[in-house]
């Protein structure tokens, strides 16, 4: 399935683009967080981000549809 | 919408006129300022980024438990993006009410869920060349500590 994958601040810097689409087989955040390490060697933790798909925060158990978009959140720093 | 971004700098006194109600008897404000120092280096500049869709929500609701939970008259928040010169106003949050305690109180609260929950970073620019994304790097050896910056 294909996804849209949204990268923001230091994860942007590391993937070397602000987004791309990916044909995947990951069923979750999670298993996709996995795969996109592998790519681009991220430097956060899973433990470290937030996720969300299609614009709200969401579990990193939840299922992913064909067409989804998904921006993995790093740690925070408004203000 | 009571939660927004700007690319230009913050203006204070229409923000304010936002809030002016007939039964405020005052109104609370707060400023965050770029400052030349964070954690023993000299900063330069800031750059501000967004993941707007999702910060704007994050802040609406922020903005509406605020005055859920304190009888306040109104309450907005402004933040900027983009590359900021010292001493600029990265943000800005306003409160009115009918009386002093509860508007100190509900921005507080505001700016607080503002640096935790909304979907923002900055990246530092130091005196010696380099640059970091708070939170994100220096302090990925002591993750314990990744969410206590002031």
């Amino acid at each position: 399935m294909q996804l849209k994958i949204q990268y923001y601040a230091l994860m942007r810097e590391q993937a070397g683009r602000s987004e791309e689409t990916v044909d995947t087989s990951a069923a979750t955040p999670t298993d996709l967080y996995g795969e996109l390490t592998a790519r681009h060697g991220f430097t956060l933790t899973r433990e470290q981000l937030k996720v969300a798909v299609n614009s709200e925060f969401c579990d990193w158990s939840r299922p992913l549809s064909t067409g989804d978009a998904v921006v993995f959140i790093p740690p925070v720093a408004g203000g | 919408m009571r939660f927004r971004f700007t690319q230009s700098a913050i203006d204070t006194q229409s923000a304010r006129r936002e809030l002016l109600d007939l039964g405020a008897g005052g109104y609370v404000s707060f400023e965050g300022w770029v400052r030349d120092h964070n954690e023993g280096l000299e900063v330069t500049r800031l750059e501000y980024e967004a993941f707007q869709e999702l910060a704007i929500k994050e802040g609406e609701r922020i903005i509406a438990e605020a005055l859920r939970r304190f009888p306040v008259k109104h309450a907005l928040c402004i933040h900027r993006v983009g590359s900021l010169p010292l001493s600029d106003m990265a943000v800005w949050v306003g409160v009115s009410s009918a009386h002093r305690g509860e508007a100190f109180d509900a921005c507080r609260f505001i700016i607080d869920e503002v640096k935790h929950r909304v979907p923002i970073w900055k990246k530092e620019h130091y005196r010696s060349g380099d640059s970091g994304w708070v939170n994100c790097e220096r302090c990925a050896a002591t993750p314990a500590h990744a969410h206590e910056h002031a």
